[in-house]
Formats: C-alpha cells, structure tokens, sequence
C-alpha cells in the first residue's frame, strides 16, 4: 500500500496478535469448523433440499459410519463388516494422506518448498510395480524386499534430483520438484500401456499369482484378524508418522533442519552442511513419498497407474501447513479432510438426483477447508477499522 | 502427543463400543439373500466410471432407471457409486454396495473388472456384472458375468445409411479425384478411440455397411488413444477429411469429429458424418446422417428380471437388434432418398438372420478368404489361440464372450497409427 498518510491511519489495516493460548487456538477452529458445517448445511438446504439433520447424517455415515454392524454375531463376522465400512475406508485413506504430509514434514520444515510429493510417490510406485511384473517367480519376501527397496531408491532420487540442483545451482526448487511430477506420471503413462497390451486397462497385476502382493507372505496359512493388508499398511503409516515427530524434535538431523529452515546463514555459522542438509532431507522426503508408492501397490491396488496418488501428493502440502509440520496434528487433519471427502461422496451417491452432484460435494469441501484455513489467518491477525481505532485512542486519551 | 493420544483413546472408544454393538446386537438381521427376491426388498448396486455428465455413463444410467421403472424397482433399492476410478477404489465402493445390503452389483467400465472379480471371488452370495468385461467365459466363478450388445450389428445399418449416402454423391458426379485413391477406390475415415477388439470390429461393420452398398471404397482409420477427447477427435477427422475422405464414422465418444465434418460441409467441401451414442444432429444439423447407438435398458430389464428372481445373471449376455438392444438414431436431412426403406430392410435381415454383419465372403484378409479366427486368449500374450468362431460362413462374434473379439485387420481398412 502507498503510503499517503494524511496524519491518518488507512480504512482498514491489519495488526498481528498476541500469540493465542493453545486451548484458544483449539476452539476458534472448531468453532470455524462448526460454523462452516452449518453453514454448508443451509447451503444444501436451501439448494438442494435436504435437510441440515440428513446432510450431517449422511456426511458422517459416508465417513464413519459402520453398516449392518448388528448384524455381527462373532469376532470374524463383526471383523468383516468393520473392515468393509465407511470407517475403515476413511482411516485406510487418510492414512495413505497422512503418509505423504509426513514425508513432506521435514522438508517444508526446511522451508523447502517440495511440490513433489505427487511424483516422488508415483516414483516409487512404478518402480515397485516393475519389479512385481517382470519378476513374479521370485521368493515371495526377496521379492517384497526388492520392491521395497527400489521404490524407497526411486523416491529418493526424485527428491535428491531437484536438492542437487538446488544445492549447487540455486535453482528454485518449487517448479522444479512440480516439474519432475510431469515425468514420473508420463513414465508411469508409458508403462501402463506398454504393460496393459491390447486391453483398455491394466487391470489388476498378477491377480492369480498374488506376486508381489503383501498378503502373499501369509498365503496359505490360516486366515487371522491380523493378517490384513489394510491393517499392517495403517499401522506403519502411524508407526512412521510417530517416529517422524521424534526425529523433527528430538535428534540433532531434526535440529539442523530446524536451524537450516530459519536462516541458512545461521546453519553456516554454526558449522551445518547446509548442502548436506538439503540433499540429505529431499532424500528422507522422497524415500517416505516412495515408500507410500510401494504400500499402494503392494497392500491396496496391487497395479499402478498415473492416478494411484489420486492428486493426494499435492492435497498432503495443505495436510502438512495446515498442521504447521506437526506429525500428531495431520493424523487430525488427514482423517478431517478424508472424512469430508467420504461424506460429501456418499450425499452425491444419494442425492445425485436432487442436484448433489460430485461436483457439488467438491464445493462443499472446498468450502469447509477454506474457513478452517482461514481462520489460521485471524487466529494470527486482527482486522483493525480506522473509526474504531480513532475512538478507542480517543477514549484512551 | 496429547492430541495424538486423544485420536488413539477416540479410536479404542469407537472399537469398544463397535464391540459392544455386536456382542448384544439383535438377531433380526439374517442373511440378505436367502429365499425369493421380492421386487421391494432387492438392492441393486451401480458402480459407474463417471456421472451424468459423461455420455457413456449418462446411457448406462438412463438404462437402469428405465429398467427399473418398468419393473416396480423403487428408486432407493438402487444405491449409486459415482466417479469410481478404474482403482481399487472399485473395491472400496463394492465392499460398501455389499454392507449396505446389494445383492446384485453391477459396473459400467472395462477397467473395474479385475476389481469386481476380486469381490466376486471374495463373497460367493453376492452377484456381480461387469459390463464390457471379457473374462466370465474362463474365471468359471457362478457369480460373476460380462455384457455387451451387438452394437457392431447397428454399426452395419449406420454403414448402409452411408453407402446409400456415398452412392447418391456419385450419381450426382460430387465425388471428386481427390476423394478417390490411386486405383479408384473412394476414400471414406474412421476416428477411433484405440486399436481395440472393440472398436475393430466396429469400424469394420462400420466399412462394410457402406462396403454392401459401393463397393470400391477403402477406409482410414485414426486413433485418438482416448474414449473421449473432443479436440482430439476433431482433428482426426479434420486429417481424414484432407486425406479426402467423404465419410468419416467414429468409435469415440465427444461431437468432435461431427464437428469437424458440419464445418467443412458449411465451407463448401463435401464430408457427411456418422456418429456414435448419440445423435449428432444438433452439432451436425447438415453433416450428420445417423449415430449408431446402444440401448442398455434392454440388458439391465433382462438383468433385473433375474435379480428379482434371486438366480443367477447369465454369464456373457449378448444381444442386438433381435432385443433391439441397439439401433440407429433419427436420420439427418441430407440422408439418401429411400434410406428408411433400406434400413427396415437390413435390420429385418439381421434379425431374420439372413444377413450375417461379418460374412466371409464379403472380406479378405491378405487377398484371402478367412476360415479360421480365435476368440479366445488362453495363455495371456494377448495373442488369441482358442475358440474358432470362423464356420458356417460367417465370423461368430460376441458368441464365446460377450465382448466384441473380431480382432483382423481385413483388406481395404488402413491404420494410420496404429502404435499410437
């Protein structure tokens, strides 16, 4: 804004706030978050028809909600209904969002802008992929192993590629990770058909075989609760989201991002590699993102395809600010924006007909998340108005 | 920490009492499938690759409400899954069909197969179809099947509408040398989607339709590597059209290739088009003569009347104009005079059985009258090596399997990139 001060202050003008307490902070956004549920809810009402108790009914059934439980009668059958409801599928899904925000973590803490995600994952995945196609005769733990391991390389390389640059060059990392999305997802492209031959689709890869598929390491023995795909990629997604918190905060890598993120020029002073640090991170990021591409394709679709991340590359950089780089809090914000996304799935399932398209059910997450996010805005700045202030400083004078 | 214990303790709490839910759940609840469906009590679910705004899904859609009205199936007995990638998210939706009670499942893209199969091996009770799909013949499960119309048989009549089309500009000495090639034959276009079964066999009803009408015609054939790119498809047809071809027909979704044809047609050139799905008249309302085209009432009204029966849907379901389960849509203006005659004529025929769309004696392939064709893949290279459907003098399609498996390249078709 120019400046043209005519001895007075401007219409409106921005001040920043004392920090707010943590409880606070907890209640002003459930409070936009509340607030923005009803206000959609009108929307709907008013809109669509349906009633604000149907729309929040619905929105939680399609993401909570666990059907025909009553009609469980043992462990097994109770197993099953529980393992095929809304509610597992949110927490299946948000982890694999959650996977991707914490791999980001370390990065964005480092104030390097890693857009890749997206990319880093499909790295991993196609790389996984290769080796589960072209090799399905091996032991089923080497083969397990090896896929690990490729993919965990491949996401790597995707992330050290624009880290090098940076580090060496300068070079801006924010298009350069964008750009390396566009290939990985060209590559997965040209597998894709080079593999599906002259079907329409891949479909699904070594479906009688089951190579290359986690649940092969159990296959023929007795089936068991725990012996569950979705499971073991759920509790190594917590398992890692967990470590990731104690190696932020704790060790002295964590520290060294820290100090890296906050001034470069400090890092140096202080004797950091800050090019050690850089290459060193991008590494760990694109290995996690690699690591989420080979749990997709080994426990959930057993294929690949250029939309296997399913745009959660890009939706994990909001998961990751929004919880400012706190592993615990994206568990929250991975399941709240999974959950949104299931819920306004299952109203458009049912209320197509009234005009709830998919597309509307977009809008209506889009618009909760822009009121939770903006109220990170106000938690952090007050809006001050020129009459008001001139009245206060006038009854303070 | 705290708020990650809060997630862990919201979690144990939500299990336990999930717990509790089932240990004093009530025994009401048996077996959704056992005994007779009655119309009231079925549950049908839909896992469809797009929504309304997309035409193929729009056709599928339309067709089950249709079905469904006939037969008394109230609106919320079908549950809806909308937009479903060709992913395991196919599976993820199914296993919701299931808990929310879906005997029947159906789905609507070739690329949810495996996905469907997955679920049909998994729950033996439940029956499913996955449209488009071609491997019920060999999975050998009771409870999963295929369906395809005949839509090559439609694209045979929408040839015929052409040919007589193709023959009124020759007697009106508008067929120019440029529409013609070296030796004679007049170039008619094609724009397909991907050098598929599918659409193979549809251009090649497609070419000889017309083919039964000119005889001196030869087609190309364009691929746009997408089932729905309207640029794309316009500027195949564009290319044809400056290859000279007076006929451009498509296996491709969008009005692209119409589009192209009707501005031509206004600049003064002379190209009429036929279209696929739907018809093309209001994009095309000088170029377009008729849109062969599917009605998939005919096939989810013969599913739904198994369904209410509680039996099994038939494995691979096939049918064409004997159920009119395809057809031609209205004819264009600029149609030949006594096409409509022509075209009752033809489709008596087909059904009849008279006319036989993939005579052999009406192609060659490398100069040679074709007496063997495999249907089937049984060792997946993708190569078939099963099945001879090539007897009686005539190629069977979608007889083994319900998909279209007319997979030879016959003389008088050129693929122009066929590697795309």
């Amino acid at each position: 804004m120019t400046v043209r001060n005519n001895g007075r202050d401007p219409f409106v003008h921005l001040t920043k706030r004392a920090p707010v307490s943590a409880l606070a902070g907890l209640l002003i956004r459930a409070g936009a978050f509340v607030f923005a549920v009803l206000l959609c809810a009108i929307v709907v009402w008013i809109m669509i028809g349906v009633d604000p108790i149907t729309f929040l009914k619905t929105m939680f059934t399609g993401s909570f909600g666990i059907q025909k439980l009553e009609n469980a009668k043992n462990f097994t059958s109770f197993w099953r209904i529980f393992t095929s409801s809304y509610f597992w599928t949110t927490f299946k899904t948000g982890c694999k969002l959650l996977l991707l925000a914490v791999a980001l973590a370390p990065a964005f803490k480092m104030k390097f802008w890693n857009i890749g995600a997206e990319g880093q994952f499909l790295a991993g995945a196609i790389s996984a992929t290769y080796i589960m196609f072209n090799y399905p005769g091996l032991n089923p733990v080497v083969l397990l192993i090896l896929m690990l391991t490729v993919s965990l390389i491949a996401g790597a390389i995707w992330g050290i590629v624009p880290a090098l640059f940076k580090a060496k060059w300068g070079t801006n990392e924010t298009l350069f990770t964008l750009m390396m999305n566009y290939i990985a997802i060209k590559i997965v492209d040209f597998f894709f058909n080079k593999w599906r031959g002259t079907k329409s689709a891949l479909g699904i890869i070594n479906i009688d075989s089951e190579a290359g598929w986690l649940r092969s390491l159990w296959k023929g023995s007795e089936s068991a609760w725990f012996r569950n795909e979705d499971l073991i990629f759920m509790v190594t997604v917590l398992i890692i989201a967990v470590l990731m918190y104690y190696y932020l905060r704790l060790t002295k890598h964590g520290y060294e991002i820290a100090v890296v993120g906050d001034s470069q020029n400090t890092a140096r002073y202080a004797g950091i590699s800050v090019r050690k640090v850089i290459i060193r991170t991008m590494a760990l990021s694109g290995a996690l993102c690699g690591l989420c591409g080979f749990l997709c394709v080994s426990s959930q679709g057993h294929t690949v395809n250029s939309n296997l991340a399913g745009g959660y590359g890009f939706t994990a950089i909001i998961v990751a600010w929004l919880s400012r780089f706190n592993t615990f809090t994206m568990v929250g914000v991975s399941l709240l924006i999974v959950a949104l996304e299931n819920g306004s799935a299952l109203m458009s399932n049912t209320y197509s007909d009234l005009g709830f398209s998919v597309a509307f059910g977009k809008i209506i997450v889009g618009v909760m998340l822009l009121f939770v996010i903006g109220c990170e805005f106000f938690i952090n700045y007050k809006v001050v108005f020129r009459a008001r202030k001139t009245q206060k400083e006038a009854v303070e004078a | 920490m705290k708020r990650f214990l809060s997630v862990i303790l919201v979690l144990i709490l939500a299990l336990s009492l999930a717990a509790c839910g089932s240990a004093g759940g009530n025994e009401s609840g048996t077996g959704s499938n056992e005994g007779g469906n009655e119309a009231s009590d079925l549950k049908i679910g839909v896992i469809l690759v797009g929504d309304e705004t997309e035409g193929y899904t729009k056709a599928h859609m339309d067709g089950i409400k249709d079905a469904a009205k006939e037969l008394g199936i109230a609106d919320d007995q079908i549950i809806w899954k909308y937009k479903i990638e060709e992913t395991d998210a196919v599976t993820e939706a199914g296993k919701q069909l299931i808990n929310d009670g879906c005997t029947y499942i159906f789905s609507n893209s070739y690329g949810h197969q495996d996905y469907m199969l997955g679920l049909a091996k998994e729950n033996s009770d439940i029956r499913f179809v996955s449209m488009t799909g071609d491997t019920a013949d060999k999975n050998g499960l009771s409870n999963f099947s295929n369906a395809f119309t005949r839509v090559y048989e439609s694209r045979y009549v929408s040839g015929v509408v052409a040919g007589l089309k193709l023959q009124e500009l020759i007697d009106a000495g508008k067929v120019a040398d440029k529409n013609k090639d070296g030796s004679g034959n007049i170039r008619i276009g094609y724009v397909g989607a991907y050098p598929y079964a599918e659409v193979v066999s549809g251009y090649t009803a497609f070419y000889l339709g017309i083919k039964s009408v000119v005889s001196n015609v030869v087609m190309d054939v364009q691929y746009t590597s997408s089932w729905f790119d309207f640029d794309k498809e316009k500027a195949a047809a564009e290319l044809l059209m400056n290859r000279g071809c007076i006929i451009i027909g498509q296996h491709a979704d969008s009005a692209g290739a119409p589009t192209a044809v009707q501005e031509a047609f206004k600049n003064g050139e002379v190209a009429y088009s036929v279209g696929y799905n739907v018809s093309m008249l209001d994009v095309a309302p000088d170029a377009a003569l008729t849109s062969a085209s599917n009605n998939w009432k005919v096939y989810y009204k013969d599913a739904f009347e198994f369904a209410l029966k509680g039996e099994n849907i038939p494995t691979n379901w096939a049918e064409g104009y004997d159920k009119d389960a395809v057809g031609i849509t209205e004819l264009g203006a600029s149609v030949a005079e006594g096409t409509q005659a022509k075209v009752d004529e033809t489709i008596a025929k087909i059904k009849s059985g008279e006319l036989k769309v993939f005579d052999t004696k009406t192609f060659t392939v490398g100069g040679e009258e074709v007496t063997e064709a495999f249907a089937t893949d049984t060792d997946g290279d993708w190569v078939n090596d099963a099945d001879n459907v090539v007897y009686d003098g005539y190629y069977h399609e979608s007889e083994v399997r319900s998909a279209p498996a007319f997979n030879l390249r016959i003389d008088g078709i050129t693929e122009l990139n066929p590697n795309d």
